[in-house]
């Protein structure tokens, strides 16, 4: 029977219909739920590594150990575990080996828009796209194939619209894949100069025999209708032409992104009048196309930036304009994602902005710290910068400034990469002061546990990294635990830290409200003793607003977690309904 | 002929269990579908936005502006947002809830005022007070129930289809308010 599938879970049910039996990932939106689907089969061992470096390597041992493996990780992932991809290009694989990543055109929940496609090229890997969850499924059946028998990790590019949307996949039994045997292979798995030299002729021989693979491929497909207009096109970005153009235009649809047939192009384009090459962020395809001596269509018409959409697509080849459209007369504000009513770190966050700190920053539900009214953050860079880069300022801005610096970090993405950072800070002799927002969970992505909560992704109870043990055992003598909706307490413990000459941990512990443990009751409200002073609406709360004439609280919004009861200085506001 | 559906809300008001419930009818009926969400950054008290196709085979999962053939929209200023996806002749159901977006709540923007009468110039439309229909059946949470009731109407799929994929989507100690919320829905209009 055929059900409705996300990508990512389509993309477990092909993992675990292949044989696979280790998992291990790093969460990020949008490739999360592939591993949260693969952990609810009891015959893959799955696992949440600290970062995708780590969930690569798990994966790489498995694959030597003769297992199949696959590591998923978001594109800015792909980032932190391509020292290990490069040169597990070079030793291949054992049991087959899947890396899934997926993009995020349109940065729906990123930082960067970058095209992984660059890292199979960079890495002499090979890259398959699917465009549907049917395709997820099947192509990671095929990869397992594929990895074993050109000996190379095979990687699948997704993107938000292929891993967060639902299509339909039938479902088919497991297959009984025994482990290969392991066998000690000093030239092919130990990459030092002697060996790696030799690996690298492999590679690129290796390059040659899938180039003439993709050739004839199952995978790329040409489809023939009008011989005035050709579209090169892969992943979402093929089901958007075929929504816009249908059988106006034939197709070359290109599931194997990752080495680019040739003849296979050049023959398609000799069969049309007309080729564009549609492909969302960096011109890969164009560019390969050209090199070919294709005269193509592509980013002068079609943008380097964001998603794309048929209607744009129907404008740009047929020069259809697009369907007629109702335009509303003024502007709408914008509703931009917030903090949750309830959250800890809105108390973190107000603090800050009291004391008027610079705050290195980092990514997580804590980034929209930068969002008015708490405007609080002055960076983001990427998992971990919060603490490496603060150490940074302070050295090039001295003293007087580090005293009015902090970090903060979520807990998650401390074990991530802010320990790094923090070692750095006490080696060399830094005083910066950290605040890890330790809310019990990774937040952002949607509640998963990690190394500091003390449970597996199946949920079994596991040793918790001690953060304050963990903190001192690298030599930071000042570790605090401070409530950050304790909002005096806690000012006095970033104050004192902040003023102290050396370096510092605060962690700020409250756990997020969203979690099912948390149970806040009642819901505030406003009594008569309000003087519309406005202060509790600095804390950027979605329950508090100001109706022109008088505070209101939400009370479908509100869930009573009594952080404006905090900060109100006059006793005007109150909890009722409270259990 | 193809279908789309478009359901917008704020994040944390339940459209994605309705765009679900919404794809798994359209698969009960024969049809190909398509169901696309967006999670991450997005759900945190943003826009929310899910889009729900189906019909003999359907490419992509995503609805241009001017497509929609039914909008249904969770928070009022959500709906106004999303009139442009509207198809000529398409209809909208409106639930008439309105939640403040944080530059409204900081003072930096006003929320539009008379939404209803906009709305209701420019295209067919149903205004719905969800809330007060959930908070009858119940549970102030079912307000995407009450307002799955109330699109099922406008749909080709039986009474009997929905209350079936209901009961299989729900968990079974929320289902009764969930049917008595539907059917508050359904028999609204």
């Amino acid at each position: 029977m055929k059900r409705l599938m996300l990508g990512n879970e389509a993309i477990a049910r092909g993992a675990y219909e292949a044989g696979v039996s280790v998992v291990s990932s790093y969460p990020g939106t949008p490739s999360t739920e592939i591993t949260e689907y693969a952990a609810k089969y009891n015959e893959i061992y799955t696992e949440w590594a600290p970062n995708e470096k780590v969930a690569a390597e798990v994966a790489i041992g498995a694959s030597i150990a003769g297992a199949r493996s696959m590591s998923c990780m978001k594109h800015v992932g792909m980032n932190v575990m391509a020292d290990p991809l490069f040169t597990v290009s070079y030793t291949g694989v054992n049991g087959g080996l899947v890396f899934c990543v997926a993009d995020d055109p349109g940065m729906h929940s990123s930082q960067n828009e970058q095209d992984s496609r660059h890292y199979a090229k960079a890495s002499k890997t090979m890259m398959l796209e699917p465009s549907d969850s049917a395709e997820c499924k099947y192509f990671v059946k095929k990869a397992y194939e594929l990895s074993e028998k050109f000996d190379t990790p095979v990687i699948i590019r997704l993107s938000t619209r292929v891993s967060h949307s639902q299509s339909l996949v039938e479902e088919e039994e497991r297959e009984n894949y025994l482990l290969k045997d392991y066998t000690k292979n000093i030239p092919k798995y130990v990459m030092m100069p002697g060996m790696a030299r030799k690996r690298h002729v492999v590679v690129e021989d290796r390059i040659r025999a899938l180039t003439a693979f993709a050739e004839d491929c199952e995978f790329n497909k040409i489809e023939m209708n009008s011989s005035k207009i050709g579209i090169i096109a892969s992943g979402i970005s093929y089901m958007y032409a075929k929504e816009a153009l249908g059988d106006k235009s034939s197709y070359l649809k290109l599931g194997m992104v990752y080495p680019l047939p040739e003849k296979l192009i050049l023959d398609f384009a000799s069969k049309v009048e007309k080729v564009y090459v549609i492909e969302e962020l960096d011109p890969i395809f164009e560019q390969h196309c050209r090199a070919l001596g294709i005269d193509v269509i592509g980013k002068e018409v079609f943008s380097l930036l964001g998603e794309y959409t048929s209607e744009m697509i129907k404008k740009s080849v047929l020069g259809e304009a697009a369907s007629q459209k109702i335009e509303l007369d003024e502007e709408i504000p914008v509703r931009p994602p917030v903090m949750c009513a309830g959250c800890p770190h809105r108390g973190t966050f107000y603090v800050l902005k009291k004391l008027n700190l610079t705050v290195s920053g980092d990514i997580g539900c804590y980034t929209l710290g930068a969002a008015a009214p708490l405007s609080s953050l002055d960076t983001t860079i990427c998992m971990g910068a919060s603490v490496s880069a603060a150490l940074g300022m302070a050295k090039a801005r001295g003293r007087d400034f580090n005293k009015k610096l902090v970090s903060v970090i979520g807990d998650s993405t401390f074990i991530h990469s802010g320990i790094t950072g923090l070692i750095d800070i006490v080696y060399n002799k830094g005083s910066n002061t950290v605040i890890i927002l330790d809310n019990s969970i990774t937040g952002m992505t949607g509640h998963q546990e990690n190394p500091t909560t003390g449970y597996t992704i199946k949920g079994e109870p596991t040793k918790q990294v001690n953060l304050i043990t963990l903190c001192k055992s690298i030599g930071v003598d000042r570790v605090v635990i401070a409530d950050p909706f304790n909002l005096k307490e806690f000012e006095r413990v970033v104050k004192e830290e902040t003023e102290a000459d050396e370096p510092s941990v605060i962690i700020a512990q409250r756990p997020c409200a969203l979690l099912k443990s948390v149970k806040y009751t009642g819901n505030c409200v406003i009594n008569d003793k309000c003087k519309k002073c406005k202060v509790c609406m600095k804390l950027g709360c979605p329950a508090i607003s100001w109706n022109g004439e008088n505070i209101k609280i939400d009370a479908t919004q509100c869930n009573g977690c009594g952080l404006c009861i905090n900060v109100c200085p006059f006793g005007a506001i109150e909890k009722v309904g409270e259990k | 002929m193809n279908k789309s559906i478009m359901i917008v809300g704020v994040g944390g008001q339940g459209t994605l269990l309705a765009s679900r419930i919404l794809g798994n009818v359209a698969i009960s009926e024969g049809y190909d579908v398509k169901v696309s969400e967006v999670h991450g950054m997005s759900q945190r008290g943003g826009s929310v936005v899910t889009y729900v196709k189906y019909g003999e085979k359907v490419f992509s999962p995503i609805i241009d502006e001017g497509e929609a053939d039914i909008i249904l929209a969770f928070e009022l200023l959500e709906a106004y947002r999303a009139l442009p996806y509207l198809k000529k002749g398409g209809k909208i159901i409106v639930n008439t809830q309105r939640i403040s977006p944080m530059p409204v709540i900081i003072g930096d923007k006003k929320y539009p005022e008379n939404i209803e009468e906009k709305i209701k110039e420019k295209v067919d439309a149903v205004f719905v007070d969800a809330l007060k229909a959930a908070e009858e059946a119940g549970n102030i949470k079912a307000v995407n129930v009450v307002l799955i009731g109330v699109m099922a109407k406008n749909t080709d799929a039986a009474y009997e289809k929905w209350i079936e994929v209901l009961k299989q989507t729900v968990p079974a100690k929320f289902l009764e308010v969930n049917l008595k919320a539907f059917d508050l829905g359904y028999n609204m209009f």
